[in-house]
């Protein structure tokens, strides 16, 4: 019941916020809902529910080890959400308060589903519930924008949706009863027809490997992430991929208990390994620092993919990295924002010397580069460090050498990007316009605390949140 | 029972070749339609004992893709003065030969997966996998908006097709939410057209190249 508590008070929140009268008053809803869930996701992840194995929904492993990460971050973002929307007043916040909540609900919703087709309802719900977040702003460049996401997004959940059905029938051959849920299907195991596996998990992994953004289906990325608004771009990078990663790392234990889990795992080595590189190569070249965002984004989901792909050590960094790739970039795309709306261009052409005009912002974005290029002794450092040894234990010599050699890069096309924005003389035009941007706590503090959640994670990684990791490594590779 | 369900597949198979064949949006709008209700009676001929909730089903699937989507189209088609796909980037005679090399690919695809005895001699995998072959053509191939939206409904159709393999063993709640995540889907589409209507004067995806590196 707490478990589905999760989905229905955010969703009768975006109710309230539809029929809400004021507008200045409106996006408190966001913290007052942000809170209530993250408060309840605690106690959940202290105090888990019983699962039934049958059971279609519910609070396991899985979303106890991911689930508090992205409920942590949805409340920052909603703190940050306040400040913005009370700068950005002059524009009704109605359809983005309402949505922002049910996206919410529905991330819930997909880091909870155990059912192969529920997750499939919530992973396209929560695509078409973004929509309306990205094209906020209202510019011809945010129409485009959503129209590649609506495209690219839409074949790639529609393929997913086609690998689901190939699943199910995989069971239907095998003798199986048309159980959809992960157990059952598990349970199920070598029985599974083969040829239907096997193509089962090439739609899904494209599928949700769109949703993710992993490479070459990664191009909606940075033209969504460019053009929305910057707690939209924090909330779709740590919590709408994490969610499409799950059902990745669900239908990989299927595939596993099937007996092509090496054949899934290679899969996902070589995917993972070609998006950090096609990542560090688009950030050598970038000019605008919202799609750098972007592209270092697809490079954290190439790790994660990563991750998956190396055995039960891998996949537990893999888990660290989800909590310490959505604070951080969390951070990033935050600070990022500030700065954009002060220079009043994302472009390079346009932007430097921000340092003098949003010192504060400026501070936290150049820590948060370092924080996300895994600079000890932030998070992403100890997460990689992880992934590292798990492919180095793996026998994985050349992965591993293309691993650090993509990291050097991606190290180098950030820095570039970002000291490019901070450091010379700022421009007259961004020095007019950075004259109407204060930097209010209210849009200062909600970074500070990401990046502060990102340190401690790295310094401190709490025993209860480790156990919870091995908890759903055993979940998704359980002992022969 | 099969022949008369095979001859609606292959029904379904030859409008796709209709739509990639198609200059005219009206006549595309039409194909991808008719292609929908082809779909929805499917679910009649295919359950024995006609059931309550899958005429439900059926009923909903004709009237959304046959009657609502459709019009949904023609008025934005109206609201921008287009009626016709000029300069496509794939050419209509190349999509067709890809269209129907990408059948025969189909029929020798799914010779490759085993299928259950009673599904033995259908067409629906191969009718499946020609479908969805002829939205991505359409989907990258046409510039217009509004053909791209064909595209994707008649890959959609496509994924309907290899759902009615499962018809007998999924939940109907699934399949109602599928059914409704894909109708929302539409409609966030259609809106989305409009608004790029609005803010281009145009519906040429070609004049959407702002965003590039």
């Amino acid at each position: 019941m707490r478990a589905l508590l999760l989905v229905i008070i955010p969703l009768v929140g975006a109710a309230l916020a539809a029929f809400w009268p004021g507008n200045r008053t409106r996006p408190w809803l966001l913290p007052a809902v942000g809170l209530v869930h993250a408060g309840l996701t605690f106690w959940l992840f202290l105090d888990p529910p019983r699962v039934g194995p049958a059971d279609w929904f519910g609070f396991d492993p899985l979303a106890r080890a991911v689930l508090p990460a992205v409920s942590l971050l949805f409340l920052v973002c909603a703190a940050y959400g306040v400040s913005y929307l009370q700068v950005r007043s002059e524009r009704p916040n109605r359809v983005f308060v309402a949505l922002l909540l049910t996206v919410l609900s529905l991330l819930s919703a997909g880091h909870q589903a155990r059912h192969l087709g529920l997750l499939w309802i919530a992973t396209e719900a929560v695509t078409l519930a973004a929509v309306p977040l990205l094209h906020f702003n209202g510019t011809p460049r945010a129409f485009e924008a959503t129209w590649k996401y609506l495209l690219v997004g839409g074949t790639g959940i529609a393929l997913s949706l086609l690998g689901s059905f190939c699943l199910g029938y995989s069971s239907l051959h095998g003798g199986g009863g048309g159980d959809l849920t992960f157990v059952a299907l598990m349970s199920q195991g070598a029985g599974l027809s083969r040829p239907w596996v096997l193509t089962a998990w090439v739609l899904l992994l494209v599928g949700y490997g769109t949703k993710m953004g992993l490479a070459p289906m990664h191009t909606w990325k940075p033209d969504a992430y460019g053009e929305a608004p910057g707690l939209v771009g924090a909330i779709l990078a740590g919590g709408v991929t994490t969610v499409a990663f799950t059902a990745i790392l669900r239908v990989r234990a299927v595939i596993g208990a099937a007996g092509a889990g090496a054949i899934a795992d290679r899969s996902l080595l070589v995917i993972g390994l070609f998006s950090m590189a096609v990542a560090a190569l688009f950030l050598l070249g970038t000019r605008d620092f919202k799609r750098m965002l972007a592209y270092s984004s697809v490079e954290h989901m190439g790790i994660l993919s990563i991750g998956a792909a190396l055995g039960g050590a891998g996949m537990w960094a893999a888990l660290f990295h989800v909590w310490t790739n959505s604070l951080t970039k969390g951070a990033l795309f935050l600070s990022a924002a500030n700065i954009r709306r002060a220079a009043g261009s994302p472009s390079l052409d346009a932007v430097r010397g921000m340092s003098v005009l949003t010192p504060r912002s400026s501070a936290l974005f150049v820590t948060g580069l370092f924080a996300v290029t895994a600079c000890p002794p932030f998070g992403p450092f100890f997460s990689e460090l992880k992934v590292l040894r798990a492919a180095l234990a793996a026998g994985h010599g050349v992965a591993t050498a293309i691993f650090l050699g993509c990291l050097l890069l991606a190290f180098f096309g950030l820095t570039r990007v970002v000291f490019a924005v901070v450091d010379g003389r700022p421009r007259r035009a961004a020095r007019v316009n950075s004259q109407r941007f204060v930097e209010t706590l209210g849009v200062i503090a909600p970074p500070l605390v990401l990046l502060g959640l990102s340190l401690a994670l790295g310094v401190f990684t709490p025993p209860l949140l480790q156990d919870a990791w091995s908890a759903a490594v055993a979940q998704l590779r359980p002992a022969p | 029972m099969n022949a008369s369900l095979n001859l609606l597949i292959g029904l379904a198979m030859g409008l796709n070749l209709l739509a990639l064949g198609s200059s005219r949006l009206p006549s595309l709008i039409r194909a991808m339609s008719l292609q929908g209700v082809v779909l929805g009676v499917m679910p009649l001929l295919l359950e024995q004992g006609a059931d309550w909730r899958v005429g439900l089903v059926a009923l909903a699937t004709v009237v959304g893709k046959g009657v609502v989507i459709p019009s949904l189209l023609r008025r934005a088609m109206r609201a921008a003065h287009i009626d016709r796909e000029m300069e496509p980037f794939i050419g209509f005679v190349p999509s067709l030969l890809l269209g129907a090399a990408g059948t025969i690919a189909a029929v020798a695809l799914a010779r490759a997966l085993p299928l259950l005895p009673e599904h033995q001699g259908l067409l629906l995998v191969p009718g499946s996998i020609a479908s969805v072959l002829t939205g991505f053509i359409l989907l990258i191939g046409r510039a217009k908006a509004i053909s791209q939206v064909c595209g994707y409904l008649i890959l959609e159709n496509g994924i309907y097709l290899f759902g009615l393999l499962l018809i007998h063993s999924t939940p109907l709640l699934v399949e109602s939410g599928i059914l409704l995540d894909l109708t929302v889907g539409v409609f966030v589409i259609g809106i989305i057209v409009d608004r790029i209507q609005r803010a281009f004067d145009s519906l040429d995806t070609r004049k959407l190249t702002v965003l590039r590196e």
